[in-house]
């Protein structure tokens, strides 16, 4: 009896450091933000509990509602131009190094290479790589004589342009979970498909893909909690008002500007921005469970 | 968002940290100074050195925080009761924010004196609309003009533009010159309400900002989409790919002398002056819509000296704030910071300030920062993001003017019925 109560608590204490910094810096906040979102505040102090006041307002009225829609829907292009373009690409790549080609094992290393480096890093980067005046994405055009516009001043490619940015730096990512799912598969089966007669493209739809699929919705869902929580990017390249002209303003820009305010136009309002915190919380939750069950449906065991 | 979530609140965790720390080691006699200004330091320490030879029994210390975070960490300070004992505030909207909450203390004449030393309007932009009480010691005026390149406007053999025709015809000849004539981008945003805010000022004149105070015009009104309207003609001169310019580039093309004016505030003088100690330049006024009209200047006020509601050395502190309200405090805060004081009878020595003092004579308020930064959406956010699509071209000066009074009509009563 003593020893399993002894075992139960020092379990539980090995568990303590874990759960105590869990509960202060994960849950505590979370929430605190489900409080805050039910409340108004006078200046900075909480004040009276409105209800769904708050959430009303974010969702339905002016001035929020347009710019809360804006920004979903400029996240849901995101989220889809990723999946497509960067996934798409992370596949491709994917089996090209598992072809096992002549300097295979540099390439997996350079296409992995940008994913250590830090948003910020590669952000400040590519904002120089994209100045209309000294970056050197205009200058390479300018040898091809092609007068580049200013992309990130541009509102029809300042979105676009942050995008490729994301697709460069994470490419690796996708790029090994797609490659580690593929060396799963048996010699075999491949094989198999080969004398068959199937071509690339064949095994890479009809085979692969159907054998990966694990590997996929992991990287779905990481690629749609990753575009609905878009953040340093953006906040890096185009500013917290989601420059040119709110062509850049995704909900997390959105969200820090109308809880924290920014220093020469907006006021902090916590009541607000904690109800837009809590509705992307519930929206990623929702989704990416119900996606999580209806990917997995379509896994196959060999 | 669980990181922001979390981002924000390690921010708070650490201000708490922060604060506690600040409040542990508070030796009898010393009183804390909170600040975003963390490059004021060396500044601040003679000035708070010079407030102790005086009053031997009572240290300052200096602490500074990020700006961007200073208010949410000041914020969540206060709200736990701890924070600095002397606290740099906003003006404006800013202030109101902390102000409302009740954790700042109201200066009352009776026991800081020091408040008649400052004009009316200094101490009307550190005061809560709802009581109309004054809670902080206003630090510093700053004035919207034109920055100018003196060599390069020698070089190119123009002088300094007078009228906006002027302008045009001088941005000409600098241009044909190989010398972008206005450094300005549009990328940052704040950056486009201050651009907008120097040039349409003297077009539209003190009677348009009396108009709009007492609810006979909105923005929709001809005189200020018609003054929007003009900005577009300074497109062409302005850098190459201009939208995708942003404020640190247009700094350094006017340092560097590759662009011979630079529209912005007084408080670049004496950051402009540590980057290019040799950088030869004047700060003139916005040019007039016509020979011999006002060349009015935006002024506004930077912000405040105020005292924490909850300081336990509250009578220290008050005599230090009472102290930053003398003659011989914006003596040398002028002297040490190249800004411009709002006491009264200071003496400006620099001859670039003094000069930007005198040009605040024929001046008008930045209007949205003054009136409309209260509540959301701020007249502030309305107009930067407004002129940034306008000179980007994708709306047109009237939809900016539409946008702008919708905005503000919801808190703005007599937007409403226009």
């Amino acid at each position: 009896m003593t020893g399993g109560r002894q075992r139960a608590l020092w379990i539980l204490f090995l568990l303590a450091p874990a759960a105590i910094t869990m509960s202060v810096f994960v849950v505590y906040p979370l929430v605190a933000a489900f409080r805050f979102s039910f409340y108004t505040f006078n200046g900075l102090r909480v004040a009276d509990f409105v209800g769904l006041e708050n959430f009303i307002d974010v969702l339905a009225r002016p001035p929020y509602r347009a710019a809360t829609f804006a920004a979903l829907w400029h996240n849901v292009i995101v989220f889809l131009a990723l999946l497509i373009v960067q996934n798409g690409v992370a596949y491709l790549i994917a089996y090209a190094l598992l072809k096992a080609l002549p300097g295979h094992r540099i390439h997996q290393v350079i296409v992995f290479l940008p994913v250590v480096l830090s948003a910020v890093i590669v952000g400040f980067l590519w904002k120089l790589f994209y100045h209309p005046l000294f970056g050197v994405v205009n200058q390479a055009l300018l040898l091809v004589g092609v007068n580049g516009p200013p992309w990130l001043g541009d509102a029809d490619t300042a979105l676009g342009s942050i995008i490729f940015v994301n697709a460069w730096h994470w490419l690796g990512f996708p790029a090994l979970i797609f490659l580690a799912g593929m060396q799963r598969i048996p010699l075999e089966t491949m094989e198999a498909a080969r004398l068959d007669g199937a071509n690339d493209a064949v095994l890479l739809t009809r085979i692969i893909w159907p054998l990966v699929a694990p590997s996929a919705t992991i990287v779905f869902i990481l690629t749609f909690i990753g575009s609905f929580n878009w953040f340093e990017l953006p906040y890096i390249m185009a500013g917290l008002s989601g420059a040119p002209g709110g062509a850049t303003d995704v909900l997390g820009l959105y969200f820090y500007r109308t809880a924290f305010g920014t220093v020469s136009s907006g006021l902090q309002d916590f009541g607000h921005g904690s109800a837009l915190a809590v509705l992307m919380f519930l929206f990623i939750a929702a989704f990416s469970a119900v996606a999580l069950r209806v990917l997995r449906r379509r896994e196959i065991e060999l | 968002m669980k990181q922001s979530i979390l981002r924000g609140t390690l921010l708070s965790s650490l201000a708490l940290f922060g604060a506690a720390m600040a409040a542990a080691p508070a030796r009898a006699g010393e009183i804390t100074f909170w600040t975003w200004r963390q490059e004021d330091r060396a500044a601040y320490t003679e000035l708070f050195n010079a407030f102790t030879k005086a009053n031997p029994d009572i240290h300052v210390k200096f602490e500074s925080f990020a700006p961007e975070n200073y208010n949410t960490i000041m914020s969540t300070a206060l709200a736990g009761g701890r924070g600095g004992d002397v606290l740099q505030s906003r003006a404006y909207g800013g202030l109101e924010q902390v102000a409302k909450a009740g954790y700042l203390l109201p200066l009352d004449p009776a026991t800081v004196p020091e408040l008649a030393n400052f004009p009316a309007e200094a101490l009307s932009a550190e005061t809560l609309r709802a009581d109309k009480k004054v809670y902080a010691i206003p630090f510093a005026s700053q004035t919207l003009g034109i920055f100018v390149n003196n060599d390069v406007f020698a070089k190119a053999g123009v002088k300094p533009p007078e009228t906006w025709d002027q302008l045009i015809a001088v941005s000409k000849t600098l241009k044909e010159k190989g010398i972008t004539p206005i450094a300005n981008g549009t990328a940052t945003a704040w950056m486009d309400e201050v651009f907008a805010g120097i040039f349409t000022n003297p077009m539209l004149g003190p009677d348009f900002v009396a108009d709009i105070l007492a609810g006979k015009a909105t923005f929709e009104d001809k005189r200020y989409t018609a003054a929007l309207a003009k900005l577009l003609e300074l497109r062409d001169y302005m850098p190459q790919g201009q939208t995708g310019i942003d404020y640190p580039t247009a700094q350094q093309l006017f340092l560097s002398g590759r662009a011979a004016m630079f529209a912005g505030g007084s408080f670049e003088i004496s950051n402009f002056r540590k980057q290019n100690p040799k950088i030869n330049m004047d700060f003139i006024a916005p040019p007039a819509p016509t020979e011999g009209a006002p060349r009015y200047v935006a002024k506004f006020y930077d912000g405040g000296y105020a005292v924490n509601a909850k300081s336990p050395n509250q009578a220290d502190a008050v005599k230090l704030v009472r102290y930053m309200g003398t003659k011989e405090y914006g003596d040398k805060f002028a002297a040490l910071l190249g800004n411009i004081s709002p006491i009264k009878g200071v003496v400006l020595e620099d001859p670039l300030l003094a000069k930007v003092a005198k040009l605040n004579e024929v001046s008008m308020p930045y209007i949205m920062a003054v009136y409309f930064r209260y509540e959301t959406p701020t007249g502030s956010e309305l107009i930067q993001n407004g002129v940034q699509k306008m000179m980007g071209g994708t709306v047109s000066p009237e939809q900016v003017g539409i946008d702008v009074t919708q905005g503000i009509s919801r808190y703005n009563a007599a937007f409403q019925k226009k």
